[in-house]
């Protein structure tokens, strides 16, 4: 018999599974997408929905919640995958991405989409907003983490490294920080565009209680985020150890994967990875 | 002109300079509402605002020398309801952050009020890095901002109040030294339309700011004495402009100048311009303002006249402008 936590890590595996493969069915449909880094924050999401944030899709704009600043804008296919399970929307809607008309835009965007906070999609500026939730939220008193996600490349920014100082010397401890280290920004690996070193020791650096993790393994997922809220006085950066394209086989073999524009191959390579995922989940699909 | 605007008998220096009351309505506006609170790229004592820390030290966020990330901090702040009131430099708080105005805070619509100090010329010996001559090009390119450019201290309180009360992004300038005096006190203005300064029937002078407004009220005294009488619009409101004022001085007085301390490109010059072709009274139009160059270092007096925004240059446009109505 498995543990209660073991199952609850089983569980949020397959919620992991499902957001993989909602998230591949919306790209295909649309026929080209940010899969690469949709895909590497797919277990960050499933453990952020699946256990740890405190949220009512009943109520998206509910007054005490935790907020999700994604700041890679551009994995917003893996959100709103992840929403619609979650009950913010009907799963259907994820066939409307990046149609005329959409309230599911390439970036997130927070007056269009319910359960997303906040707009992004000019990488660096999630950053700040989020510190500036974080703040609001502290001064109000509010007992609300804030999570921000940005991702390796997104770093090259300035404007972050702003943020970052700034969160550090406001000791906001109800801010946690994750990034996406899947090693590739658009044209490159990021070490061969503008090399970040250690993030770890960066974010070390300016004052953050920091740590690196499997960025696949959700159950050391949720044991750093459990660790971080226990930091007092300094905000938390959690470096997910990450694949661009991961858990989609000819995503993550595909060089170029920032964006990929499906063809004849990639769709039956798709088809491939959607049977794949179909089979891992059985047939009692479950949202958790 | 509404019976709230009243016009000053004497056109002097204020006793109080422009940051004090900016201080001072930031205090009554936190003191009514404790939403309010104030950020600043380590500029605060330029803008006066000790006696804000010293009473709401929790709410006045000093953010260092990182304007982008004040801006995006603001929009994040506005997001869990919070009014966030942002101060810097014009140029910092509209051209160095404009990523971060246009998104963070416009293209969310976010609840942010940006007030940029030294507006143009006044910016004196800070040079041509501080001297915003695009501050208001930029803000109104921002879709749903409001800009403005208040021409003194009675009314840049009078607008504050307004401001917070307003859902919505805005942009303000503000000078830090004395303005001169336009309105009498208690003088209260609707944001979007033009305060009529005094009324003639040659030829409207529409100017904005601490600058072009004094200078647009000599010119028209010098213009008096030879004989030719200008109304005078205080387009304190950029955006959304007054077309109802511009459309009636068209047609009241049979042609434009406009008055900027600014650059005449996408400042006020383009956006009465915008309004004039557009009606059906296509009026002789003139423009003073900075002839698209850059700032430098000066006294005020030698700026103004470099730039070509004394009462002087602003008689020569209106008497070359009545020329070329038929």
């Amino acid at each position: 018999m498995p543990t209660r936590h073991k199952k609850e890590i089983i569980q949020l595996e397959r919620f992991a599974t499902e957001i993989r493969l909602e998230t591949l069915k919306e790209i295909k449909n649309l026929g080209f997408g940010h899969i690469g880094g949709s895909m590497s924050v797919v277990e960050l999401l499933a453990v952020l929905y699946g256990k740890v944030m405190n949220i009512d899709p009943e109520n998206p704009k509910w007054k005490d919640r935790d907020y999700l600043v994604v700041s890679k804008g551009h994995s917003g296919p893996a959100v709103y995958a992840t929403l619609a399970l979650k009950g913010y929307f009907p799963v259907e809607d994820l066939m409307t991405l990046n149609v005329d008309g959409t309230k599911l835009p390439s970036h997130c965007d927070k007056n269009m989409t319910p359960g997303i906070d906040m707009t992004t999609g000019s990488l660096g500026q999630g950053t700040s907003t989020s510190i500036g939730i974080a703040l609001g939220n502290k001064l109000d008193k509010r007992d609300s983490y804030t999570y921000l996600v940005v991702g390796d490349g997104e770093l090259n920014e300035g404007q972050c490294w702003e943020a970052v100082m700034f969160a550090a010397h406001h000791q906001m401890d109800n801010l946690i920080c994750f990034v996406d280290n899947n090693k590739k920004q658009l044209d490159d690996y990021v070490k061969k565009i503008n090399n970040p070193y250690v993030f770890e020791e960066k974010f070390a650096a300016f004052g953050w209680d920091a740590c690196t993790v499997k960025g696949d393994d959700v159950e050391a997922i949720d044991n750093a985020i459990s660790k971080a809220k226990t930091v007092k006085g300094k905000p938390s950066v959690i470096v997910l150890d990450t694949i661009k394209g991961q858990g989609v086989p000819f995503v993550e073999n595909t060089f170029a994967n920032h964006s990929i524009k499906f063809g004849e191959t990639q769709h039956k390579e798709a088809d491939i990875t959607i049977r794949a995922l179909e089979e891992k989940l059985g047939k009692s699909r479950i949202g958790v | 002109m509404t019976d709230n605007i009243k016009i000053a008998k004497i056109h002097a220096a204020e006793a109080k300079e422009m940051r004090k009351v900016y201080t001072e309505t930031m205090i009554e506006l936190a003191d009514k509402n404790i939403n309010i609170v104030a950020l600043d790229a380590d500029l605060t004592s330029c803008i006066g605002m000790g006696p804000f820390i010293e009473k709401y030290p929790e709410r006045m966020f000093n953010c260092g020398i990182q304007e982008a990330n004040m801006m995006g901090v603001a929009a994040g702040l506005s997001t869990v309801g919070k009014i966030p009131f942002v101060h810097t430099f014009g140029p910092f708080a509209t051209r160095r952050s404009f990523d971060q105005v246009f998104l963070s805070c416009g293209y969310t619509k976010a609840n942010v009020k940006i007030a940029g100090s030294d507006p143009g010329v006044t910016a004196m010996y800070n040079g041509g890095t501080h001297m915003p001559f695009e501050d208001l090009a930029l803000m109104r390119v921002v879709p749903g901002m409001t800009v403005l450019d208040p021409s003194d201290s009675t009314m840049l309180k009078d607008l504050m109040i307004q401001m917070a009360d307003i859902y919505g992004v805005f942009y303000t300038r503000v000078l830090r030294k004395s303005a001169t005096k336009i309105y009498e006190d208690g003088s209260k203005f609707e944001i979007g339309k033009a305060a009529r300064i005094r009324d003639g029937k040659d030829a409207t002078i529409i100017a904005n700011g601490v600058v072009m407004v004094p200078n647009a009220i000599k010119a028209a005294d010098i213009l008096a004495e030879e004989g030719i009488s200008v109304r005078i619009l205080d387009m304190f409101t950029l955006k959304p402009i007054d077309k109802e004022a511009i459309i009636e001085a068209a047609k009241d007085t049979g042609a434009i100048i406009t008055a900027e301390n600014h650059n005449v490109i996408n400042g006020l010059a383009s956006a009465v311009a915008e309004v004039i072709v557009e009606s059906d009274c296509l009026v002789p139009m003139g423009k003073v303002g900075v002839m698209d160059r850059f700032g430098q270092v000066g006294s005020l007096d030698y700026l103004i006249k470099e730039y070509g925004l004394t009462a002087e240059d602003i008689v020569k446009e209106v008497n070359k402008t009545i020329k070329r109505k038929n």
